[in-house]
């Protein structure tokens, strides 16, 4: 490929990774089953630039490719305030990457839309949450594939032999233990994203191992703890004793290493983490915002019966940031209904953060997810209050913010 | 080899720094020992630190030579770089304690698609503590910081 046998668009991908791998230490490459495009987020004319330089070179994909989300609502961008310069060179963006034979699949969440890899399956992902989740919670093995490089890795069938690659550093390196944590606070959603602010904080870029646990987290709070982890932290693995999937146990998750440090976690701590995930110094909302990572099939059956019969206040507005194909499920489910006569939006393809979609008087925003939370005050420059499903769903309809979990403010 | 060297006959102390993606490069330090996802930390516009829980929000460092432990969060960390660079407000120069894949692979990109390269360098934890933001440094390709 270096020879430019395979075309230069190959050639470049491989110029790039060839010069990253030794960046990287790695002695060799190695095959990849599937990729994961976070190059899709526009962030102005370099990154369309080096999508339609790629797509110029006559760029194609090698393995099964998913894209991430793009900096535009492909067919929805009007109903917000996303300028129409910007929604241009977006979509351009798009048909670029689209072009080289991805899957449009348009979502920061692949493993709710895509043949999931599995355990030990050598990928290379881009999109922070994402990865965390599939190194994590599936078991599978991506480095923290920047943006620009990941489609390099897809182009070329190839990855650096390196970092989260290979077993032997996909050990835990920090211990986090769960100190008299009632079960009841384990099974609530919110507690996920505030223990990921932490773990972020603590682990900055070690391999954390959680223990003390005394429910199974589901699906969607390991989402929401990895999207946490990885924004407050650079952390790209976290593994749960009893029930990530490289951690058996302790010992397994260590991979019979000590742990470098041990980290007692207490309701203190947490509720620490909890005032620094809200940042407003007001009550009334202007939107409230939930999907991020997008919202899955699964919470939108949690909303849908939260929502029946209400309304939202008129002054504050209700989105949902989900994928095409997770929104078209819902439909198809009749989880739409409730939603659309709350007076709520949705949007697909994007979110709040990747496309400049909100308008300038909304000034403060409430959500439920750790991601939003932590990038809205310096991405959009809003307050943002954190809390709860349920407590997003009454303050929408209040106009303000109102609270249902008293565990919090202690 | 760390630690600050001062060689008789040299006018200016140094240290040894290992490069990533070398290039000449002169600027005022800008130093945080907390690490930053440029997404949603660095406005490509401006080059202002935005990320308000960090504690360079509201610096700008444009031109100045930018030293952080290491990028968190967001892998468009490099995206917004890249732009950064396009723009002419990205830093003149990256320092990170041990080798920042992120930095590296920004400056490839700037390099293959602008033919501008980041001077992008690596310090040991304990010379990357010696660094003071506001002190004049020159960063040498072969791998040497020199306080000005």
């Amino acid at each position: 490929m270096l020879e430019g046998l395979h075309g230069p668009a190959a050639r470049m991908a491989m110029r790039m990774l060839v010069r990253m791998a030794h960046i990287w230490g790695a002695r060799e490459l190695l095959d990849i089953s599937q990729a994961h495009i976070d190059s899709t987020i526009y962030i102005g004319e370099a990154t369309l630039e080096y999508a339609e330089r790629l797509a110029q070179l006559g760029a194609r994909v090698r393995v099964p490719t998913t894209l991430n989300v793009s900096g535009v609502d492909e067919h929805h961008w009007q109903e917000w305030a996303t300028p129409a310069g910007w929604a241009h060179n977006a979509a351009r963006q798009m048909a670029a990457y689209q072009g080289m034979g991805c899957q449009p699949t348009w979502t920061c969440a692949p493993y709710q839309v895509a043949p999931r890899p599995r355990l030990g399956e050598q990928i290379a992902w881009g999109e922070s949450s994402a990865i965390v989740f599939a190194n994590s919670v599936l078991g599978a093995r991506t480095e923290r594939y920047p943006d620009l490089l990941d489609i390099c890795c897809a182009i070329t069938g190839r990855a650096p032999a390196a970092g989260l690659h290979l077993e032997h550093r996909r050990a835990g390196q920090i211990l986090l233990v769960l100190q008299d944590i009632p079960a009841s606070l384990q099974q609530s959603d919110s507690f996920y994203p505030v223990l990921g602010f932490i773990l972020g904080r603590l682990a900055l870029d070690r391999i954390p191992v959680l223990d003390g646990f005394s429910i199974k987290p589901g699906e969607d709070q390991l989402k929401a703890l990895g999207a946490a982890a990885a924004s407050s932290g650079g952390v790209a693995l976290y593994h749960i004793v009893g029930t990530t999937p490289e951690a058996p146990d302790r010992q397994a998750a260590f991979q019979g290493n000590l742990p470098q440090k041990i980290y007692p976690v207490t309701l203190e701590d947490l509720r620490q983490s909890w005032r620094a995930l809200n940042a407003a110094d007001g009550e009334d909302l202007d939107l409230v915002v939930l999907g991020s990572p997008h919202f899955s099939l699964a919470e939108f059956q949690r909303l849908a019966p939260l929502l029946h019969g209400k309304q939202r206040h008129p002054s504050t507005r209700f989105l949902v940031t989900s994928s095409r194909a997770v929104v078209h499920l819902a439909e198809k489910a009749g989880l739409l209904e409730d939603l659309r006569s709350f007076g709520g939006q949705i949007t697909v393809d994007t979110c709040i953060l990747a496309a400049p979609m909100l308008p300038p008087e909304i000034r403060r925003l409430m959500t439920n997810s750790g991601k939003f939370a932590y990038y809205s005050p310096g991405l959009l420059g809003t307050q943002v209050v954190y809390g709860s499903l349920e407590e997003c769903v009454l303050s929408a309809q209040a106009g303000r913010v109102a609270r249902q979990e008293a565990v919090w403010q202690g | 080899m760390a630690g600050i060297i001062e060689t008789p006959g040299q006018q200016h102390p140094w240290l040894v720094i290992q490069p990533v993606t070398p290039a000449e490069a002169e600027g005022e330090l800008l130093v945080s020992q907390e690490p930053l996802s440029f997404w949603g930390g660095y406005d490509a516009l401006t080059g202002e630190i935005i990320d308000r829980r960090h504690p360079l929000s509201g610096q700008c460092a444009l031109g100045k030579v930018l030293a952080l432990p290491f990028t968190r969060g967001s892998s468009t960390t490099t995206a917004v770089l890249l732009e950064a660079v396009r723009r002419g407000t990205a830093p003149a120069a990256l320092l990170s304690t041990g080798v920042d894949t992120f930095f590296a692979l920004a400056s490839l990109a700037a390099e293959e698609l602008y033919g501008r390269p980041i001077p992008v360098f690596a310090l040991a934890p304990q010379d990357f503590a010696r660094l003071e933001s506001g002190r004049r440094v020159r960063l040498h390709p072969q791998g040497r910081l020199e306080f000005l």
